[in-house]
């Protein structure tokens, strides 16, 4: 196989450029696990079927009111509506499981990714959806003599700013230091009169809604089907255990690479494009096994 | 460690007439139930040989599918592909997964619990990735069909009986494996690693020994199921099925050592009962599994021998 002749510096910045803007959803998604993970200490599995619920969300509302405010009041209510969804999951179920072993809560939301997958499809069929950006972010423009679509250029703004409020909000408001506090120690915070539970049920909410962000946010690049929380959740949780778990700086960096080296794939060597990431992973986790950055655990 | 026969008379009376049923079910049964019963056999087969290392050796394996993968793969590809007869694909397809487990088993050893079972699941969707993509060589995600079985098992009772046979003397020889001294060592490992350290017990080196004799059974059952279904596929080594066979375990209850294949007889027929009345059966399943973590943790059988106390499961833990 001839793999080096068509590569050219355009288009391998194009694919760094596109690499980076998938490199968005993927933070943007296990950013939200390794908050669950960090703080709750639960492996979340679930976490990607609420990807997908996120991004046929997106589909019902965007093609119910169409057109372009069709796509901006998706953005903003599929977000919310998996947010309200995993706050009830909380409250009802996962309240009463925190002392449970890993391993248990791990097969306990597997089984609860089972039932997720089987909702979606007794509310959305099992065909697939496609929904088209807005009108605003259609299209390509040039960069350096390559096409490059605007709606990644959205993308890429909009990582930044996801990861400046989540920055922001842990580190800087009083809910995110309790919460920080409540990872590393959850006796104690108790002990200061916090009530830890309510504690818990937010930042498990918040980090459910950014699994709803994420799959609103890919909806418009790629097909909506079944079988999309099975990727995804791999993906993220890799991921997250590359990065440090519980590190949300550990869950851009992790992003970074998965998305880069996919991207590098697609041009190097389309055909096994899927194994790269794989390969970069478990190069990183044979020389750092804890991942690269410190964890909370 | 007190002393015990290896199987009371109470639990040899049990198995016999198991045995005797299984043996003259091709007599009663339809071809459907035959299959199906088959299919469990091979099921269980797999959640067993997961079950030494998870249950036994406390090790989470995560991507014991993949060993399922590669010996059912092994299987068909050195018939199809490599043009040798099928015995010899069942021979090599365990130990090619053996040795596949044992390439995973150095690089993952050394770390424990969630650590380790994250890199098995990266070093599992590596394998599954490359196995899912090979087009040319593995048939991608269609897999491969057809693949020929040796004439003296080509019918679907010759299959049957193939699969009871390999089965037992599988499931005898894990059961010989998890009450010999290297089982006991094994178990010791699981219950205080940092103890059996300290009284010189070569930790790693175990747990690999382990791993290898899961990644041989689990290859074993992959080239059942060949024997079967007569095909492969890559959803054979996906993460899903990895997680599928440890709720087996769980739903069967992992500290007895016929819990995994209870836990994988539920899981089968409940698929193709279920099946039958709608398409959601997934879900139901999925119910079920939640319903059971949060009220009986400690599986089905486990349950019951503990609260009824009938017989005194095989690798007891503390």
């Amino acid at each position: 196989m001839d793999l080096a002749s068509h590569i050219t510096l355009a288009a391998l910045g194009q694919q760094l450029l596109v690499g980076l803007s998938r490199t968005t959803i993927l933070f943007i998604v296990s950013s939200g696990l390794s908050l669950i993970l960090g703080v709750l200490r639960i492996p979340n599995v679930s976490h990607g079927s609420l990807y997908m619920i996120g991004a046929f969300v997106t589909y019902s509302v965007a093609t119910l009111i169409g057109g372009q405010t069709g796509f901006w009041v998706a953005l903003a209510a599929a977000p919310v509506v998996v947010g309200l969804f995993s706050l009830a999951v909380e409250r009802g179920i996962f309240c009463h499981l925190y002392e449970r072993e890993h391993l248990m809560l791990l097969l306990f939301t597997f089984s609860l990714m089972l039932v997720l997958g089987d909702l979606v499809k007794l509310i959305w069929g099992s065909d697939y959806r496609s929904l088209s950006a807005p009108p605003m972010l259609q299209g390509s423009f040039s960069l350096a003599g390559m096409p490059f679509p605007r709606y990644n250029l959205f993308l890429l703004m909009i990582g930044p700013l996801v990861a400046l409020g989540l920055w922001a909000l842990t580190n800087k408001t009083k809910i995110g230091k309790i919460a920080r506090a409540a990872a590393v120690d959850r006796e104690m915070v108790a002990a200061m009169g916090i009530n830890v539970s309510w504690v818990f049920a937010f930042v498990f909410c918040l980090g459910c809604l950014m699994a709803g962000l994420g799959g609103a946010l890919v909806a418009p690049t790629q097909n909506i089907t079944q079988g999309m929380d099975h990727t995804i959740i791999m993906e993220a949780f890799l991921i997250v255990i590359i990065g440090g778990l519980g590190n949300m700086w550990g869950a851009l960096l992790g992003a970074a690479i998965f998305g880069i080296t996919d991207s590098i794939g697609i041009l190097v060597w389309p055909q096994f494009a899927i194994v790269f990431p794989y390969v970069a992973v478990t190069i990183v986790l044979i020389f750092r096994p804890k991942g690269l950055l410190k964890s909370t655990w | 460690m007190q002393q015990q026969k290896l199987l009371s008379s109470r639990s040899l009376i049990v198995v016999a007439v198991l045995l005797a049923a299984l043996a003259l079910l091709p007599t009663m049964a339809s071809r459907y139930y035959i299959y199906l019963v088959a299919l469990m056999m091979v099921t269980g087969l797999l959640a067993t040989s997961l079950n030494m290392v998870l249950g036994f050796g406390g090790m989470y394996q995560f991507n014991h599918a993949v060993f399922y993968g590669a010996g059912a793969y092994a299987a068909a590809l050195l018939t199809v592909r490599g043009g040798f007869n099928p015995w010899w694909g069942y021979l090599l397809g365990p130990v090619m997964a053996a040795a596949l487990s044992l390439l995973m088993g150095i690089i993952c050893v050394r770390l424990s619990k969630l650590y380790f079972g994250m890199l098995q699941i990266s070093l599992g969707s590596l394998v599954w990735a490359v196995v899912f993509r090979w087009y040319s060589f593995t048939g991608g995600d269609d897999g491969m069909h057809g693949v020929p079985s040796p004439r003296l098992i080509g019918s679907i009772d010759g299959a049957y009986y193939f699969v009871l046979i390999v089965t037992v003397v599988c499931l005898a020889l894990m059961y010989l494996i998890v009450n010999s001294p290297f089982g006991r060592v094994f178990q010791s490992i699981r219950d205080n690693p940092e103890r059996a350290e300290a009284i010189g017990v070569n930790v790693h080196l175990h747990q690999l020994i382990g791993l290898v004799i899961a990644g041989f059974f689990g290859g074993v059952a992959g080239t059942l199921f060949v024997t079967v279904e007569g095909s492969v596929f890559p959803d054979m080594l996906f993460w899903t099925l990895s997680l599928e066979i440890i709720i087996m375990c769980l739903l069967g209850g992992w500290f007895t050592f016929l819990g995994p294949m209870l836990g994988a007889g539920i899981v089968v027929s409940l698929r193709a009962v279920v099946g039958i009345y709608t398409d959601y059966w997934t879900m139901v399943l999925g119910i079920i599994l939640m319903l059971l973590i949060f009220f009986l943790p400690e599986g089905v059988l486990g349950f019951f021998t503990a609260r009824l106390g009938c017989g005194r499961a095989a690798g007891e833990g503390d």
